[in-house]
């Protein structure tokens, strides 16, 4: 919510989300619509600190999203397949491009790059423990390659940052994929950041960095600019890799159509659209709110990029930001995306935000369902956290196969829906399955309004 | 193509010699750079390896891992010698974007001029640019030691966490911008330092230390003519006071 320092001033002004709303209606109360009582606590809490508020977690406000599309069962015009006895696939290969060495995923479900710094290292080894088991990809951070991750990782994506933070080339061919990063869905066009009580002496003996500092990394690559700069830093990549490893592109959704279109341009085997509902470690709560578009309005633009130059299933779409149910998963593919990243939804299947630490949420001013100050570095659940004792309530192999039971989850559910709508692999999934409930929905999904075969803005 | 007398593949002929390995050239006039690259990672400690014809093309020479000496006879384009680390990579002419990017050890040196973001986020070794280096040299590098012979352009060392950066000639504006722990020694003028960069006092240390970085580059400059920067450490927390700072 705000940082230490400062919060020790302000308590008053934090707003206690689950205390019950007063009796308005009956005592004549009307709470404003413009300046309800979250903007309120934000204007007091500004006054009284001078700083801007940083947070976790991804936007909150409400947006057009996967929940407004419904999915069209088959009956008569199509038929289903059998529910438990007809096959339906869930594998998917991404990076077979250019690379020599394309991974082979068992669910398009992935892990989502978080950095070891913002997470725990236990954290780190329960996300790529659950991955392994399902036999999905996890995916590094702004900080470098852990040997715990590398170790239980079987398909290891490494992120490759403007920071630069532990990059490093041994790190770089043991990658089972290279993730460019360009942006993420929670701030496209912000750069990293890692506040002091994160910074320990690992952390920042990995980033090169004095121990404790307020770390803001670099929004833009060092050593590149645009997408004709690009296309050189993809091809030395894959000289240190001798053309082995898939190389992505990672983008937060704002222009997805372009920037799709010139990540292909520039020689990307797999690009990933991060849409503005996605996580954060620490942002800016102004930047969280307020830039960037909703995952459901960057899926059909990616798409369309990739479909107008040819390569939609070549190259392949990787989606995240807000994905949470296995419909998530079966809408996102069924719009176009070959798989889809998990972060949020992630770090809850380990544990965070569980209601057993309910007190320890509330001494901090927060509450189970509610928590966000990932920044902060004093997560009861012990995930975004890098003080030892706290890191030792998530028991890695536990929360490992609380993530492997959640990730089958999703994917056994969206294989129901993609059975019922008579697909045997869930990338027979199409646009023509869905239908919008909200006409802002299907503007943005460019599917029709249920019930109709209207499309705003379509022909 | 490889016009070579790789000694492994040639076998016998030239005999074990006291000479590791010989030398093998590869002629980029008709070789495509990916036939270099493998040949240099495939390469084993001791090697020498010539390139001609290079014609500005980009990734010369990345990725080293053996304890190899490269000479490049001509202009490189882009990466040259990125994330080298072991041996040696010599460009006799000029270098593109990002020399030796995120080198880690050994040493690159070039004859010519080097453009912009020479050894970005270099994590060690040693890079010389006996000319001048464009913009954002040295840009967040992690402690590797650059000596640039000529000047270099704006925002260079921007947000250098650790390493030294020598310049002989001028420096451009807003000369080490949000510096941590880098060093910056600067023969010539500076044209604007950048936020939280300050001019810092020569202790026999630093002279010390400027001296043996010359000395590495094969330089003969005084380490007196020099005058030291560094960061002021004044943003490294957030503060409200210093949003103006930036
Ligand atoms: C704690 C945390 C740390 C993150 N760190 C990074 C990072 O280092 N690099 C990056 O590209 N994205 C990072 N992200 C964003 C995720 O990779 C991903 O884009 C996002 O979480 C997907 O949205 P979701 O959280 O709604 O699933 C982070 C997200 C969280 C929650």
């Amino acid at each position: 919510m705000t940082l230490p320092p400062v919060q020790q001033d302000a308590p008053a002004h934090i707003p206690a989300p689950h205390a019950p709303a007063p009796n308005t209606a009956e005592s004549g109360l009307r709470e404003s619509a413009t300046f309800d009582r979250a903007t309120i606590a934000d204007i007091q809490r500004a006054a009284a600190t001078g700083v801007y508020d940083i947070r976790g977690w991804g936007a909150k406000r409400k947006v057009p999203h996967f929940d407004d599309l419904l999915f069209l069962g088959a009956s008569m015009s199509r038929y289903p397949l059998e529910g438990y006895r007809e096959k339906c696939d869930t594998d998917v290969v991404l990076g077979d491009r250019h690379a020599s060495r394309p991974l082979h995923l068992q669910t398009p479900v992935t892990i989502a790059g978080m950095s070891f710094g913002a997470l725990s290292a236990n954290a780190k080894e329960a996300l790529g423990r659950g991955a392994s088991e399902v036999g999905t990809s996890t995916t590094t951070g702004d900080g470098g390659m852990t040997p715990e991750e590398r170790g239980q990782s079987r398909h290891l994506v490494y992120q490759y940052l403007p920071s630069r933070y532990g990059m490093n080339p041994d790190d770089l061919r043991k990658a089972d994929a290279i993730e460019i990063v360009l942006g993420q869905g929670a701030k496209p066009g912000g750069g990293g950041m890692l506040l002091g009580q994160k910074i320990t002496e690992r952390v920042a003996g990995m980033r090169t960095l004095p121990v404790g500092i307020d770390q803001r990394s670099a929004s833009r690559h060092p050593d590149w600019t645009g997408p004709d700069d690009l296309e050189i830093k993809i091809g030395e990549l894959r000289e240190i890799t001798d053309w082995r490893t898939p190389v992505y592109v990672k983008i937060g959704a704002s222009r997805p159509y372009y920037d799709t279109a010139l990540a292909v341009k520039s020689g990307a085997d797999v690009v990933v659209v991060d849409g503005m509902q996605g996580g954060t470690a620490a942002t800016q709560q102004v930047f969280i709110e307020n830039v960037g578009i909703p995952t459901l309005a960057a899926i059909p633009q990616a798409v369309q990029a990739l479909q107008e130059l040819g390569v939609h299933r070549k190259v392949q779409l990787i989606v995240s930001g807000g994905i949470r149910t296995g419909a998530d998963v079966a809408k996102a593919l069924a719009l176009g995306a070959d798989a889809v990243a998990i972060g949020t939804a992630a770090l809850i299947a380990l544990g965070d935000n569980d209601p057993r630490y309910a007190a320890d949420y509330s001494a901090l001013g927060s509450a189970a369902g509610f928590y966000d100050d990932f920044q902060d570095g004093r997560d009861p659940a012990g995930i975004t956290t890098q003080d030892p004792d706290l890191a030792l309530r998530l028991d890695p192999v536990a929360g490992g196969r609380r993530l492997a039971n959640y990730l089958r989850v999703l994917t056994m559910e969206a294989q129901t829906i993609a059975r019922a709508c008579g697909k045997s692999h869930l990338h027979n999934l199409e646009p023509e399955d869905l239908v919008a409930l909200t006409i802002e929905a299907s503007a943005m999904a460019r599917v029709p309004l249920a019930g109709t075969s209207w499309i705003p803005g379509a022909g | 193509m490889v016009t070579l007398t790789l000694p492994d593949a040639a076998a016998p002929t030239e005999g074990a010699g006291a000479e590791a390995a010989g030398t093998s050239t590869i002629d980029l006039g008709t070789a495509p750079v990916r036939e270099l690259n493998q040949a240099l990672h495939d390469a084993v400690d001791g090697q020498s390896w010539t390139v001609t014809s290079p014609g500005g093309r980009h990734s010369l020479a990345v990725g080293i891992t053996a304890d190899i000496d490269v000479a490049i006879e001509g202009h490189a384009g882009y990466y040259a010698a990125g994330m080298h680390q072991k041996g040696s990579v010599t460009i006799t002419g000029n270098a593109g974007v990002g020399l030796a990017e995120n080198i880690m050890s050994g040493t690159v040196h070039v004859t010519g001029d080097a453009s912009q973001s020479a050894a970005a986020t270099g994590h060690g070794g040693l890079v010389v640019i006996d000319g001048n280096a464009g913009a954002r040299c040295g840009i967040s590098m992690k402690g590797v030691d650059i000596v640039v012979g000529g000047s270099i352009g704006h925002m260079s060392a921007f947000m250098a966490q650790a390493g030294r950066l020598v310049v002989c000639g001028d420096a451009g504006d807003a000369l080490g911008d949000s510096i941590y722990e880098a060093r910056i020694y600067v023969r010539g003028s500076v044209a604007s330092l950048g936020a939280d960069c300050i001019e810092k006092p020569m202790t026999p240390e630093h002279l010390d230390e400027l001296a043996g970085l010359l000395a590495a580059a094969g330089r003969t400059d005084s380490p007196a003519d020099f005058k030291r920067y560094g960061s002021a450490r004044k943003l490294y927390h957030f503060n409200v006071h210093n949003s103006t700072s930036y």
